[in-house]
Order: C-alpha cells, then structure tokens, then sequence
C-alpha cells in the first residue's frame, strides 16, 4: 500500500496539468473561433497571420 | 475561392453602401502608439477561403497592420497604422477592399461583451468540475472494488478535499441563483440542485470524519459537471443573440456633413444635429435625421424604410425620413428633428416596448422546473420523516433523502433541452439558418400563422425587366448605354438585361427625379419617365401600376417602353405552398402600395394581404393577431418591420435585412432561398418532439430510481450509476436528431450540395 503514496500525488499531478493546459489554452483564446481554426489547417500558405 | 465569390452584379449593388472616412474613423478605436483598431462584421464569410481572401487583400494594404477574421463570430478585425507618411490614413479603403473582394461588410463597434467572460467563466467552471469528477471517480472506484478501512478513509478524505475547493468555484452558478430565486419566495431548478450538492458533501464528510462506509463526493461532483455543461451549451446558445439595440446604432448614420452658416463644412456625429441645421448628403448617403429638402433634386429609395419598391423623386420641400438612401444627385437637407426624434429612434422606442412582451415567454425548462422542484423536495422531506418517523433513525433519514435528493437531481432535465436546441441549431446552421437563442426554436415550434413582408422578403427588392413593348434589341442596347451612366436600381436592370450589347454613349446627363439624356449627330435620346422622355405627348395607355415603367425616345418620339416588377425571392413559391401544408395561415403585410402587393400575392396564391402599413400598423396588426390566439412567426426584412419582428412569437430575417430587422430576428437566413422558413419550421417541431421525449425519459428514469432510493438501497455506486446513465441516455437521443437530418439531407443531394458550402457547426 506504500506505492499509494507516491501513485495518488502522480496522478493528481498529471490531472491537474490537464486541467492547467485546458485553462492555458482558453485565456489564450483558442476556443475564440473553432470554425476558423478547422479551415486554416487546411491553408496550403505558410505566410505568418499574426493576431490583431 | 470558388464558393462564396459575388458576381460582379452583387459588387455593383453593393458599391452604393460606401462608408465615408469619417465614419469610418468614428467607428474605429485607438490602440496607441499610432495604432487604431476596426471592426467590421461580414455576415458573408463562411469558408477557409473566405478567410485567406479577405485577410490577403487586408495585408496588402500598406497602412494595415495586420488583420485576423473571426469565422465564428464572422467578423475581421483589422489593425492599421494612423499615418502613413505623415499623411492621414482613409480607413474606408479597408471596407471598400472587404467589399472588393466580394463580400457584404458592415462596421462594428467592438465591445467585449459580458456575454463572452460569461461563457469563460462557465467553461472553466466546467473543466474544473470535470477534473474534479474524474479524480474523485477514479478513487471511488478504488473504493467500491474493495478498499477497507485506513485506505478508504484516505481516500475519502483525498476526495474530499478536492471536492470542497471545486463544489465551492464550480458551484457558484447555481448557489448564486438558487439565492436569489429563495430571496424572492420562488424556487427553481437550481434550489435541488444547491441542496443535493450541499447536503451530500456535508454528509460525506460527517460519514469520512466518522469512518464510514460510504461518501458522496463523487456524486455531488459528477452532478455539477454534467448540469454545468447543460448551462453552458444552453448559455453558448443564447450567446448569440444580441442585442437588438446595439444593431441599431450601427446602421443608423454615425455622423454627418453639417454646412455652417458661413458656408463650411464639418463632419460632427449626428447627436450634434439640432433643428434646423443645415446636411449635405451627397448620392449614396443614407438620410441622417428626419428633414426636408432644400436644395437639389434626387431620388430616394425608400424601401427598407417603408417597403416601397419603388425609388421616389424628392425636390425641394421635400419631407425625408431617416434611414432613406439617397440614390442620384446631392442634396442639402435641413434637419426637421433631432437624431432621438427621428423615425428610426421612434422604431428603437417601439422595440424597446415590444421586447419586454417576448421576454413574457417562459421557457419550456423553466415551466418543468416549476413542477419539478416542489415535488422533489417533497419526496425528499416525506421520505426524510418517514424513515425518521417509523424507523427511529434520524442518520438513515438524512442519508435517504439526500440519496433522494441526488438521485432525482435534475441533471438528465437539465441536459435535457440544450443538448437538443444545440443539435438543432447546428443542423439549422449547416444549412444556413442562424438560430440566436434556444427559446426562438421552441416558440417557433408552436406558431400556427406566417406573417411575411412582400419587399425585399418574398421580393428581392431588386427590379427586373419584365416586358417591354416596340423594343427590338437595337433600342434595349440605346437604353442600355444610356442606362450604364446611372446606379438608379431600374437603370443597372435595364443593364443587366442587354448584358455587353449596350452602346456607347459619350456625354450623358443625369436629371434627379426624371431620367437621363444624352444628345448626339442622331438627335436627342431620352430614358427615363414618360413626362420626361416625352413631354408633347401624354402617356400612353397605363399597362398596370404594379409595374415601374421607362420610356426611351428620340427626339421626342417614343421608341419603346420598359416594364420593370421586382423579383420573386427564389422558392417563394414553393415555400409558401409547403407552409400551407404543414397547416399555417399565410398573410402578407406590407408597407408598399396595394396595386403592387395585390400583384405579388395573386401570383404566390395568397389570399390575405394588407399594404400600406406603418411599421406601428404592422406592429400593432401582429399584437392584434396574437391577441386572437394566433401565435405568428414574422419574416420581414426591412426598418419597418422591426417593431413586427419584435414583437410577434418569433421572427426570421434573411442576412440582406437591415441590421436592425436582423438583430430584432430570431432567426436569420444567410442563402436567398426563401425554402429556409419551412426547414426551420420543421427542424424546430422535431426539436420539440425531441424535447418532449427527453422529459419522458427523464421522468421515466426517475419513476424507477426514485423508489429504490426512497426504500434505502440507493449506496453511493448506485446513485452514481443511475445519475450519469440518465444524463447519457438523454445526450444520446438528441443525438438522434442529427442523424435523421443527416438522412433527409442525403434525400435532397441538390440542395445538399448547396447547403455544404456554409461550413462547420460553430458552437
């Protein structure tokens, strides 16, 4: 049962980064324009869009 | 770049939207550092390549800095440098440049709405929760598959604390509204919810504290995950609708040219114009304030002000209205009111008061919840007594009734209409309907009666060539090249008719309110009203009123004459034949004349129409047929509609409305199909049965449920269990929804393929 002790922070741990990139990643405004995102994939170009 | 580019008649309408500097400059907000900001809203964008197009043209500008558009949102926003080369920058080039590329574009006032940081905050709220749930889940696993005593009470006390931190932050939506509804002396929905979620976390840790055997933290947990993401669908639903008020300000002119008594001019905002000043408006302008002309002659279009199809010719002492175009010569006007005295502050007044009427509507989850949480917290109470009571228990009690309280929560309800109104929606949306909020689509599943509006809805407000008698194809291309000089509507139809044949003319004069001349070695050609054209002679025999008409002569002698009607929308017939079937009354409102609205309905087969209405006498007409019991869905497209649009059971909109009709519409059309409304209509009802059949379930679920925890089996597993299988069941039967519509689109593979080209879901 020692193992427990270092299992529950790991796992602990590695959730809460899942929960820190998800909140990284909305206040970075990656969610701001889904559709657009899904097009500009495809965008052959490799000229830079830099944000407004 | 092939789906979505305008032809060059589109570009050719749209080049008399111009926005001045001004205006522009107005409209944009400065960043610092030399640097200012616009925002500009293009309804038309939909694809990857609509994106590249436009963001390239921007670029390519010198003085922009860089520029981003915003699929979802369907806007651009574009940074650009103040000066360039110590000279003022014109930002309207940035608008024509949209423009160029084919596409409708309006400016827009950026504001970082409330609505956004709303619908952040509900997103972290759910990843919090989720993060939560599944920890907490992993470890009560751990505990369900054989975890004894020391081990559990760790982990019971792990969960609890990451319960406490998350119930807290994730929590607040509902404890915040379950507050102030028991402020009030009401309860709703989110009353159970705030009491399960309490109620089981303190006795978890009453029971962790006590080293027993059973906690709740998972439950109370999943429960906020599952019924934070049905607020957040439902809140990403409404987000879209705007406020119908803000629209306004945009379309309304934001300033104009005063003339100063000693003869200058100068650009002020339009709040400054008092009674009496004097306006330069040159072509092309819309009519700032209420007035009368002063000076110079012109034609007007009046249409999406009033619904007149045809443009009228004002002179001196003309009265003007707000919101009119001026389409041929400048005029001097002098302001007759102020801009809040204007017609179309009067229109923002009439709305203003139609908006609290719909906002009379109780959503369907609302009225469930009205049912549903008095019952439940009976059950829990009677069920908390009784095993107090009979039992001598008061432990077991309390533990009964919150697993009462948690087994009946409302998640599956809570699930239950925004997952359906977000499937719909989308479904509406790939087929290029936009839906601003969930509850339109359930008022719109209940409406018994059609209102539409003839000009610019079941027309397209765009005038067409009807016939034309003595015309062979030398005189159309005359008239043609004569027509070339003029961006009168009849003259670009005239145009668009003879297509390259047209002939051309050198020196061309435009008489505002009479037509065109042009005089060569020939003699004197005249196009234009018969008046005009052919002063000697009366006119001729009247062929219908319904028609606008163009006499082209030579020298006095008429040669041919011209009959223009406007457009049918595309599928307007076929509409209003499916919207009869599916059991509607159709009528026509109309602000136009009755001759011409008379016409119009006798050809789509309509029996009830109205014309000459006020945008009060449309309005007051649909508060009169929803008095009788009827309940209206409203189409129209124009300023005159929109105190009708507001104020019937729910509204539709094509996107070439003005932005006052489309932000005062439920639903918006983005194709000119007028095929929409009856999808809508459908798609909508079948959300409805959706809906329904979801509560079924719901209710069905707790039928079985409810006994089980009331008798005392209900252990934290099964709580779990049951909770989350409900809330699964009731996402997948919306789920349904999409593969039915998915079917009857693969039905039409004609339409389909037009429908592809709007996009991906945007939610």
């Amino acid at each position: 049962m020692n193992m427990l002790i270092y299992l529950i922070p790991i796992a602990l741990f590695m959730g809460g980064l899942g929960l820190f990139g998800f909140l990284w990643s909305l206040k970075n405004g990656q969610y701001d324009d889904l559709e657009g995102a899904s097009w500009r994939i495809l965008d052959d170009e490799d000229e830079k869009m830099p944000r407004p | 770049m092939t789906c979505c580019t305008m032809d060059a008649e589109g570009v050719l309408s749209l080049s008399s939207n111009a926005i001045s500097a001004e205006e522009a400059l107005l409209a944009s907000q400065p960043l610092g550092s030399g640097l200012r900001q616009s925002d500009f809203s293009v309804p038309g964008a939909h694809c990857g390549a609509c994106i590249s197009t436009i963001e390239k043209a921007l670029t390519r500008l010198p003085y922009v800095k860089s520029a981003r558009v915003n699929l979802t949102a369907k806007r651009v926003s574009c940074v650009w440098y103040e000066e360039m080369d110590g000279k003022p920058v014109n930002p309207a080039g940035i608008l024509s440049a949209i423009t160029a590329c084919g596409y409708h574009a309006h400016l827009f006032t950026a504001d970082l709405s409330d609505d956004d940081r709303v619908r952040n905050q509900l997103l972290l709220a759910v990843g919090v929760s989720g993060f939560a749930a599944a920890n907490i889940m992993l470890l009560s696993v751990s505990i369900w598959s054989g975890a004894e005593a020391a081990t559990r009470d760790m982990f019971h006390w792990i969960s609890a604390m990451i319960a406490a931190p998350t119930l807290i932050y994730a929590g607040r939506f509902f404890y915040q509204s379950a507050w102030n509804a028991l402020k009030h002396g009401r309860t709703n929905m989110d009353v159970p919810i705030s009491l399960a979620v309490t109620l089981s976390y303190s006795m978890s840790l009453w029971e962790t504290i006590h080293h027993g055997e059973h906690a709740w933290f998972d439950a109370s947990v999943s429960l906020l995950f599952f019924l934070l993401i049905g607020r957040t669908l439902d809140h990403v639903m409404r987000d879209k609708a705007r406020a119908a008020i803000t629209g306004l300000a945009r379309l309304a002119p934001r300033g104009a040219l005063l003339i100063n008594p000693d003869g200058s001019k100068r650009y002020a905002p339009v709040d400054e114009i008092n009674v009496g000043d004097l306006i330069a408006v040159p072509a092309g302008e819309r009519i700032p304030v209420d007035a009368t002309v002063v000076a110079g002659q012109s034609e007007v279009d009046l249409s999406i002000v009033t619904g007149e199809s045809t443009p009228m010719a004002v002179s001196t002492g003309a009265e003007l209205k707000s919101g009119a175009m001026n389409l041929m010569g400048s005029l001097t006007i002098r302001a007759a009111a102020t801009a809040k005295n204007s017609l179309l502050a009067e229109i923002i007044g009439l709305m203003e008061a139609a908006e609290g009427g719909r906002a009379r509507y109780r959503r369907i989850a609302d009225r469930a919840a009205s049912y549903y949480s008095p019952a439940v917290h009976l059950l829990a109470l009677i069920s908390f007594l009784g095993w107090g009571l009979i039992g001598g228990d008061w432990k077991q009690a309390v533990l009964v009734a919150v697993a009462v309280l948690i087994i009946t929560c409302p998640c599956a309800l809570g699930l239950a209409v925004p997952v359906v109104q977000v499937v719909a929606a989308g479904t509406l949306f790939r087929r290029g309907i936009m839906v601003k909020d969930g509850s339109a689509m359930e008022r719109l599943a209940e409406i018994d009666m059609v209102v539409f509006d003839k000009t610019g809805t079941l027309t397209m407000g765009r005038p067409r060539l009807a016939h034309r008698t003595d015309a062979g194809a030398y005189e159309l291309a005359v008239a043609a090249g004569l027509a070339a000089h003029s961006r009168h509507p009849l003259s670009q139809a005239l145009l668009r008719e003879a297509g390259l044949h047209a002939l051309a003319f050198d020196a061309v004069k435009e008489i505002p309110g009479a037509g065109l001349e042009a005089g060569t070695g020939n003699g004197i050609y005249r196009l234009g009203n018969a008046a005009f054209a052919c002063p000697e002679r009366p006119r001729g025999a009247q062929q219908s009123e319904a028609f606008s008409e163009v006499v082209l002569t030579k020298d006095g002698i008429e040669l041919a004459r011209f009959y223009f009607e406007d457009t049918l929308r595309p599928g307007a017939d076929g509409t209003i034949k499916s919207v009869a079937r599916q059991g509607l009354a159709v009528v026509v409102m109309s602000g136009d004349r009755e001759c011409v609205v008379e016409a119009t309905a006798k050809t789509l087969e309509i029996d009830r129409w109205l014309a000459g209405l006020t945008p009060r006498g449309k309005m007051e007409e649909c508060e009169r047929l929803g008095k009788l019991g009827h309940r209206i869905l409203m189409v129209g497209d124009g300023i005159n509609d929109a105190p009708a649009l507001s104020v019937a059971h729910v509204s539709m909109a094509p996107a070439t409305a003005a932005d006052v009709g489309r932000q005062a519409a439920d639903l918006v059309f983005l194709h000119d199909s007028l095929e929409a409304v009856p999808e809508a209509i459908s798609v909508s009802r079948r959300a409805a049965r959706f809906i329904r059949q979801n509560f079924a379930l719901a209710i069905g679920y707790n039928i079985i449920a409810v006994p089980i925890a009331i008798a005392g089996y209900a252990t934290p597993l099964v709580a779990a269990v049951a909770m989350s299988t409900s809330s699964l069941i009731v996402v997948a039967n919306a789920l349904r929804l999409n593969d039915r519509a998915k079917l009857a689109g693969r039905r039409h593979p004609a339409r389909n393929t037009k429908r592809s080209t709007v996009g991906v879901v945007s939610l």
